[in-house]
């Protein structure tokens, strides 16, 4: 059973705005019967402005709310106000999505975008047109994944299942996908760390601050995920590498490795990147220090 | 069974029934003695651990010395698979159904990490196996063969007695999940070509964590669980002994209803299949009709999605399964109906209704009446409900889900 919101209950059982609006100004559409969910978004707009907006959804419980709530949200809004709208906002407004259903929020989103374009008569965004395709099960493209990962911070595969779907089907792109995040997060300054994104509800909580103190294995075995799954890649990206040495406590040593081994800024990206990354992901007191390996 | 709620999820889990919790409660208070010490106290205990072994052996044809207790369903069908590839490492081939249980399913998965053949037999669109492919299938190399008696989401009963004769005739061990069988179709073990044999308490009206395993006397077999004595030095650890005896009761009582199961309850299951199918436009059943559980009704309703089916059937007060995508964690509609090729538009909208010899025709009218105003109402909310199918809007070559289960 998901742990779905009292509001995103109350959006599914009672959704705002369905149906079809025959006189529409801006149709957007996005999903397929295949691939599990659909939205199609109508709205009316007078001066730049929409005035009244509705929906009509194929899909789970999220997907039908998430779509419920975004006509709420936009009614009122100029095009720019409406276009400044994220997945984020759509899943604040409704108190948070389980995190495998984040993609419902991104449909939304997509569908307001794609119905804009039409309205402005710039050309829709064919999936084929507008970057490779990644995901084949999906038909998402690398410029929706390099999106996604940019606007919510992503920085695990599975987190770009969760808000794209890509890689949930047969597996095939989840190497690719592995890729283009690496390259994605590389493109980044180093050290400035990843913000959480916001508006989910982690059921698992994996990869945010805990709460409740740890134990020792709980903390251990946090602190090697994040160094696998989100360090080492972006390491490996410079041509460095990270080892665990020891962990003892809050105090993680660690090994830098290759040209992070004699790279200048080790402190830097000891502190910076390493200490912070476990700090935001594991536990708030950790401390990392460096060791010989 | 009702506490206000209408339960047709019992090939999920089933209530325990008033006998069944009766016959247990003792062993929770006051005999609470280890069945494997020397005392009078445990020697009581001892007989029920004996006749509980009785009622479960006679419930399926076997002898009490071929059943031994586990502790669900998942357990009896590692041990039996992990018993029969030891017993001969050396052959390195497995061969299963695409349709299993996770219990098998994964496990075959991951004896293909491990270096094994896996052969994973497909079905139909009926969902049905091909004798012959199992017979083609089969090599000097195959240390094992797994089949469900019946499959759980489908409720398709699978050719057990054929394929157990391919089997033998060949001179491979038979595996048989049976877990959802037991109890809801008469099975008799001294007539079937079958080594062994997995079922489970939870299915049939005995609680949650004990389950039994079939082992024919003389088929290869290795311990799973070492450490102790106990049941013949077959599986370690202390006897659940109020599992174990209601287990045993839930079997006598199973007996004892197995024709209730094939005519009332199936009528029942009948009843709601027509009357869905002749209220909801766009409706179809999976699986095979004419060789399916009695109890199992697996139907799918085009344009619309089994999880917000399932959430409005809670309101409700309607417990149901559903084979979508979205209920399930992943991204992908069940293997089961995947395998079967029932196509995305069917698969997503499909909801599994699984009844018991508790439930009522009262029951049946209540969800027969308010089902199709479900699906009516999110037909309403979805854009696909008056468009042919080559028609639907967003179909692009890159949506089609074209990737293959493996």
């Amino acid at each position: 059973m998901w742990e779905y919101t009292d509001k995103v209950r109350e959006h599914f059982l009672n959704p705002r705005n369905v149906g079809e609006m025959k006189d529409a100004d801006a149709v957007g559409e996005v999903g397929s019967l295949a691939c599990g969910d659909a939205l199609k978004l109508f709205l009316k707009i007078k001066d730049n402005r929409i005035v009244d907006a509705s929906f009509q959804t194929f899909g789970c419980a999220s997907a039908i709310a998430s779509s419920s709530a975004l006509t709420e949200m936009i009614k009122g809004k100029t095009l720019e106000e409406a276009l400044a709208v994220t997945n984020r906002d759509i899943a604040k407004f409704l108190g948070g999505l389980p995190k495998e259903k984040m993609h419902c929020s991104v449909m939304g989103q997509e569908a307001l975008e794609a119905a804009i374009r039409a309205y402005r008569g710039e050309p829709p965004r064919p999936q084929t047109h507008e970057g490779r395709l990644v995901c084949k099960c999906f038909g998402v493209t690398e410029d929706q994944i390099v999106k996604v990962i940019k606007e919510n911070h992503l920085t695990t595969v599975e987190e770009v299942t969760n808000f794209t779907k890509a890689g949930g089907g047969c597996g095939d792109c989840v190497e690719d996908i592995k890729q283009i995040l690496e390259a994605t997060l590389a493109g980044k300054a180093p050290g400035q760390g990843h913000p959480l994104p916001s508006g989910i509800v982690d059921l698992r909580k994996p990869q945010e601050p805990a709460t409740a103190p740890l134990s020792n294995i709980q903390r251990m075995q946090r602190v090697m995920t994040v160094l696998d799954e989100v360090i080492r890649p972006r390491l490996q990206q410079d041509g460095g590498d990270i080892e665990l040495v020891d962990i003892n406590g809050k105090v993680v040593s660690v090994a830098l490795k290759g040209m992070c081994g004699n790279c200048p800024s080790s402190r830097l990206t000891i502190e910076g990147f390493v200490q912070q990354t476990l700090q935001e992901q594991v536990e708030p007191g950790i401390s990392v220090k460096e060791v010989a390996s | 069974m009702s506490n206000g709620i209408i339960y047709f999820d019992n090939n999920a889990t089933t209530g325990v029934a008033p006998e069944v919790l009766e016959a247990m409660l003792p062993f929770l208070k006051d005999r609470y003695g280890n069945p494997s010490s020397m005392y009078r106290f445990a020697g009581a205990a001892q007989e029920a651990l004996a006749e509980a072994r009785s009622q479960v052996a006679a419930l399926i044809g076997a002898q009490p010395e071929e059943i031994m207790f586990t502790s669900c369903g998942t357990e009896s069908d590692s041990t039996a698979i992990y018993s029969a590839l030891r017993a001969r490492p050396e052959k390195k081939h497995f061969i299963t159904t695409k349709v299993e249980h996770p219990a098998v399913l994964s496990l075959g998965q991951l004896l293909e990490k491990q270096g094994y053949t896996v052969t994973f037999l497909g079905v139909d669109g009926k969902g049905r196996i091909s004798l012959d492919e199992l017979q083609n299938a089969l090599s000097k190399d195959t240390a094992l063969v797994s089949m469900m008696y019946a499959n759980n989401e489908t409720g398709n009963i699978y050719p057990i007695a054929q394929a157990g004769a391919i089997c033998r005739e060949r001179g491979v061990p038979f595996h048989v999940d049976a877990v959802q069988a037991v109890g809801k179709i008469p099975i008799n073990l001294a007539g079937l070509p079958i080594d062994y044999l997995a079922l489970s308490g939870h299915k049939l009206h005995a609680p949650k964590g004990v389950g039994a395993l079939y082992v024919r006397r003389g088929a290869p077999f290795r311990p799973f669980l070492r450490g102790g004595h106990q049941e013949r030095g077959r599986r370690a650890g202390t006897a659940a002994m109020p599992n174990i005896v209601a287990l045993g009761a839930a079997c006598e009582l199973a007996g004892r209803h197995i024709t209730d199961e094939n005519t009332k309850v199936k009528a029942l299951r009948d009843n709601l299949q027509q009357r869905l199918l002749a209220a909801v436009p766009e409706a179809i059943i999976n699986g095979d009709p004419d060789n399916r559980l009695p109890n199992t009704l697996n139907i799918s309703f085009k344009y619309v999605e089994g999880e917000a089916i399932l959430l409005m059937l809670d309101q409700f007060n309607i417990c149901a399964s559903s084979g979508s995508a979205c209920t399930s964690g992943s991204l992908e509609p069940s293997h089961v109906l995947r395998a079967m090729g029932v196509p995305f538009t069917y698969a997503h909208g499909s909801i599994r209704f699984s009844l018991c010899r508790y439930n009522t025709q009262k029951e049946i009218d209540f969800v027969a009446e308010n089902l199709p105003k479900i699906i009516t109402r999110l037909r309403e909310i979805s854009p696909y409900r008056n468009l042919p199918d080559d028609a639907a809007p967003g179909d692009c070559a890159a949506c089609s889900c074209s990737c293959s289960v493996g």
